[in-house]
């Protein structure tokens, strides 16, 4: 059909200089570029550098000291604290303010280790396919019927909590997912021609790999990475609820959440509604950004 | 954006009340919130039991204009001006409830791949049916209707094939199932988008046929697109060629075909090979430039930057329409001087066959395993290429040409017993167990770029890599290669800092072949090096690849299933078919004849842009399964000059019957001459004679024409 696929933007734009390096960039920019247009992309960037600020600046911008009792506790939203104050007469607004400096760490890194492990796994199985692949996908897929927090629960519960340690297990068990969706896009690569040429003029599996292959499906990867880091703030949120994650006195939302629900029952629903919607917010705006780069990155 | 203002062609004196008439239609693209204009006033007609083709390089809108006809258009298109009338309602201005009802009653489209046309979860006859109950047909009528349809089809053995999955039928099969549940509604219009393309050429032949006689049959309007000059040439009454949006010269076929008055056109039948034109008498024409992006704002006449006798008047007044009689029309400034354009001059001394022998196969064999199964894909392959040669290698899909040339290119191993000699030593089985220097002379040209290129390198760097992994050069060394290889395909350097992406088709595949021959090749295997491309790009590549034989003495193994691209370069052919070489011998040999039955049953299915009228030959049915091939000739039961009793008993060997001409055929070569004379002259029609065989009724077609299931023995 003739319709105009979309007008590669990089055609319009013959580059000035020539040279790699300054074609890249110019990539880059139009990339960019399409992704400010889209308002779910800046809405999803806007919320995320608010939390990052505020982790950033902590209690330098917050109205009290957000580790510190100023009332008898439970004080309904008003006047004196914006959103009142939790069990110990802390002030939630503050906490809320602070409660990203965990999650806004342990989560990314969470994801880093899981996309860069699933990648390597992923380009493994789908390249060498054969023996190695049916092994190794077998293991992936044993791996994936296991459900996450039960597993997650288990291995915390027995190597000790710390941030360390949430990050490795958060980041392995989400190693099998990526692997399988790094491992479609090989799977799909490797049978374009330029991989026989490449085998034509003798380069070898692990040049083919990294050299040819992995630049083509560094698009889903980065897709992945932000889908991944989504995950893992909810995962962490979940752990930290479940006391197996980030320990007390932090002001974690997931942590909080699980410290004040109770107290619902008896009407006081600020101190773990607004943390709540900290944690949705989050993960949704990780959601915006990942969704308007996949269908950036596709066109 | 202009609206362009021009008025449509003169109407016919005694105005007939057409089927489809699209008036002065204008339709843009919306791409990131700005209209690109796409069709820039497009006025036609087509006449109920008339067929219509459109013509053109992609991307000159011909598609657009094909699914605006029937309203079936991307969301971001948008209609600035102009009508589309069938059968005098304005389908523009349907809303979608009237658009679904026009749809169901009045135009129905056949689209290039039917493969994706048909649901593959349901079978054919609920497929079928379906298109009737929709009409509002009982269930048990339309069962009845869409039994109907498939004969009407000519599908053999209609109750069977009701009962099957769309997967379990050939190409061929599943195109004309497709055709009959778009002619259920009994349409007023029949769109036809690529209706053949993907299809080889003797079931393409057979699809047209059907086409052609189901359009007198039903009297509706046939709109065709077809990149395939000879195709439209073939079916249609009438054309039209567009060039970017526009109609630039329309006119009964015959004509426009024989004595074309624009010089877009005359620039699109010159490209083509014909007429028996081969590498070593002369180029090609080519069409310089390339069609303007979609949204540019273009001069007055469409045409004007890639048109060799254009003036400044052409870029500041509307060209005028031009009547060219018999109903035809020009819209060009200078059609008077369209004899200024002239073909490129004769070649002389230019031959580049030396005698040397480069490669040779004996006793080369290739067997797939699948699912436990043998499937012999190449049965003990004899063939020599010698020093600076173009072997074309011909044969249907699934004939084992691709085998043949992986097999030499050590992608695939040859079973154990195959013999593979380059020059002096034997060729390792395996690519990566053979030396570089190996690996060196025999490279590859693939069908198509987008998939061969590295996507994320730049055109350099995928020359540098394959420089200096074939020849060792590094440094500056390495660089001047990398240059002298681009200006020796005619690459800027420029065009050497881009990405595959960024370049068009024609500059892709100058890039593809360029890696080829960064080793200096003896031998470049090419598979469908220009079926990706356009006709006008295809003929510069081909100049090109003749060229680069004349300067580097390098062999072409070429494979293609346009024989008018194989006739044009190749020396010698080899015909193949069920993974055994029927026929070998020097093109015009081959193409002359007297030649196998099985090539002259191929060369009788192509459709021809002259017009030539020759004898058909109907191949029915696809080629049988390898897995199961028939006992004696392979080709005993499609052969239309099989003698019963002695081809499907022994195989005939593949003998030498004039001096470099191989044949495997009982029937001696001049017995062939006589018969394929008569033939000629006669203008039959031939077909397979029916098997002694075969008591029941069922025509031979149905049991070849289904996908074989795992071989089973022989009824």
């Amino acid at each position: 059909m003739d319709l105009p696929a979309t007008p590669s933007p990089l055609a319009r734009v013959a580059p000035t200089t020539p040279g790699a390096t300054s074609e890249r960039t110019q990539a880059r920019r139009e990339t960019l570029k399409v992704l400010l247009r889209r308002p779910a992309f800046i809405i999803g960037c806007l919320v995320m550098i608010g939390w990052i600020i505020t982790a950033i600046l902590g209690q330098r911008i917050t109205p009290y000291d957000p580790f510190n009792s100023f009332s008898g506790g439970h004080l309904p939203p008003g006047s004196g604290h914006l959103l009142g104050t939790d069990r110990l007469g802390r002030d939630v607004l503050s906490r809320v303010m602070v409660g990203s400096r965990d999650v806004l760490v342990v989560a990314p890194l969470a994801a880093i280790v899981g996309v860069v492990a699933g990648t390597l796994l992923g380009l493994v199985m789908g390249f060498y396919r054969g023996l190695i692949d049916d092994v190794l996908s077998r293991l992936v897929e044993a791996f994936l019927a296991l459900p996450v927090i039960l597993v997650a629960l288990l291995t915390l519960v027995v190597l000790g909590s710390s941030p360390l340690v949430v990050v490795c297990v958060v980041g392995i068990l989400f190693t099998p997912i990526v692997a399988r969706t790094v491992r479609s896009a090989v799977l799909s690569e490797r049978q374009l021609d330029y991989v026989t040429a490449a085998k034509l003029r003798g380069e070898s599996g692990p040049f083919i790999l990294t050299r040819e292959i992995f630049p083509n499906v560094l698009g889903p990867t980065v897709v992945e990475m932000t889908v991944r880091f989504g995950y893992a703030i909810f995962t962490v949120a979940t752990l930290s609820f479940l006391g197996v994650g980030i320990q007390p006195p932090s002001a974690d939302w997931g942590l909080t959440v699980s410290e004040e629900y109770t107290n619902m029952i008896s009407g006081v629903w600020w101190p773990t509604l607004f943390p709540a919607l900290a944690i949705a917010s989050t993960v949704v705006a990780v959601n915006l950004i990942a969704d308007s780069l996949q269908s950036v990155l596709n066109e | 954006m202009t609206i362009e203002t021009t008025l449509p062609p003169p109407a016919p004196a005694a105005p007939v009340n057409s089927a489809l008439k699209v008036e002065n239609l204008s339709l843009a693209y919306v791409v990131r919130g700005i209209p690109r204009p796409v069709l820039r006033g497009v006025s036609f007609e087509v006449r109920p039991g008339e067929s219509y083709g459109l013509v053109g390089e992609s991307g000159c809108g011909k598609s657009t204009t094909a699914y605006a006809a029937v309203r079936y258009l991307p969301r971001n298109a948008l209609i600035t001006g102009g009508r589309i009338l069938v059968g005098g309602d304005d389908v523009t201005k349907m809303n979608d409830e009237q658009v679904r009802q026009f749809r169901m009653h009045h135009a129905s489209m056949v689209y290039q791949d039917p493969g994706a046309a048909l649901n593959p979860t349901t079978k054919i006859g609920p497929q079928v049916a379906e298109a009737f109950t929709v009409l509002g047909q009982s269930r048990r009528t339309a069962e009845e209707s869409a039994l109907k349809a498939l004969k009407r089809v000519q599908i053999a053995d209609p109750e069977r094939v009701l009962q099957r999955y769309p997967h379990q039928l050939s190409g061929g099969m599943q195109q004309r199932i497709v055709i009959a549940i778009a002619l259920a509604s009994d349409p007023k219009l029949l769109v036809l988008d690529e209706p053949t393309t993907g299809l080889d050429a003797t079931v393409e032949a057979s699809v047209l046929d059907l086409v052609r006689k189901l359009q007198a049959e039903t009297n509706a309007a046939v709109l065709l697109i077809a990149h395939n000059l000879g195709v439209i040439r073939t079916l249609c009454d009438r054309v039209g060629v567009m060039y970017a949006g526009k109609i630039v010269e329309e006119g009964n076929a015959a004509a426009v075909f024989e004595s074309p008055q624009h010089p877009y056109t005359l620039g699109l039948l010159r490209s083509l090979p014909r007429h028996g034109v081969r590498k070593s008498q002369r180029e090609l024409s080519t069409i310089p430039g390339n069609l303007p992006q979609i949204g540019t704002n273009l001069p007055t006449c469409v045409f004007v930057d890639r048109c060799q006798i254009a003036t400044d008047l052409c870029r500041t007044v509307e060209p005028p329409i031009v009547d060219t009689g018999r109903g035809g029309w020009t819209r060009c400034h200078y059609r008077e001087r369209l004899g200024e354009l002239v073909e490129p001059a004769a070649r002389v001394g230019q031959e580049t066959v030396s005698g040397e022998q480069t490669l040779a196969l004996s006793g080369v064999s290739k067997t797939f395993h699948q699912s436990g199964h043998d499937v012999p894909a190449l049965v003990k392959v004899d063939l020599n290429l010698y020093d600076g040669e173009t072997l074309g290698l011909v044969g249907e899909s699934g004939s084992g040409k691709s085998t043949l040339a992986k097999t030499i290119l050590g992608i695939e191993s040859p079973d154990a017993g195959s013999s593979l000699e380059l020059g002096d030593h034997s060729l390792a089985a395996q690519s990566a167990k053979r030396p570089t220097s190996d690996k060196r002379s025999i490279q590859m040209v693939f069908q198509n770029p987008d998939s061969a290129l590295n996507r994320g390198w730049t055109a350099r760097h995928i020359l540098a890599r394959s420089v200096h992994k074939l020849t060792g050069l590094k440094g500056k060394a390495m660089n001047e290669r990398v240059d002298k290889l681009a200006s020796d395909l005619r690459l800027t350097q420029r065009h050497l800092d881009l990405k595959p992406r960024q370049l068009s088709g024609g500059l892709k595949q100058r890039l593809a072949i360029a890696r080829a021959f960064a080793g200096n090749p003896q031998i470049v295997v090419a598979d469908e090096p220009t079926s990706a491309l356009d006709v006008s790009v295809q003929a510069a590549i081909l100049n090109l690849l003749s060229d680069l034989q004349i300067k580097s003495k390098t062999s072409y193994l070429l494979i293609s299933h346009d024989l008018g691209v194989v006739r044009y370069l190749a020396d010698r052919i080899a015909v193949m078919y069920l993974g055994r070489i029927m026929e070998i011998g020097a093109s015009e040999t081959v193409f002359h004849g007297p030649n196998h039955p099985y090539t002259e049953a191929l060369l009788s299915a192509v459709p021809n842009v002259d017009g030539e009228v020759r004898q058909r030959i109907l191949l029915e049915g696809d080629i049988p399964s390898p897995a199961n091939p028939p006992s004696g000739c392979v080709f005993n039961t499609r052969c239309h000059r099989v003698i019963r009793g002695l081809c499907e008993v022994t195989e005939p060997p593949l003998v030498e019957v004039e001096p470099g001409h191989l044949m495997s055929c009982h029937i001696p070569l001049e017995e062939l001459g006589r018969l394929q004379k008569l033939a000629a002259e006669r203008r039959e029609t031939l077909v397979t004679p029916p098997s002694p065989d075969t008591t029941t009724d069922v025509p031979a077609a149905v049991a070849s024409e289904e996908t074989p299931a795992p071989p089973s023995p022989p009824a």
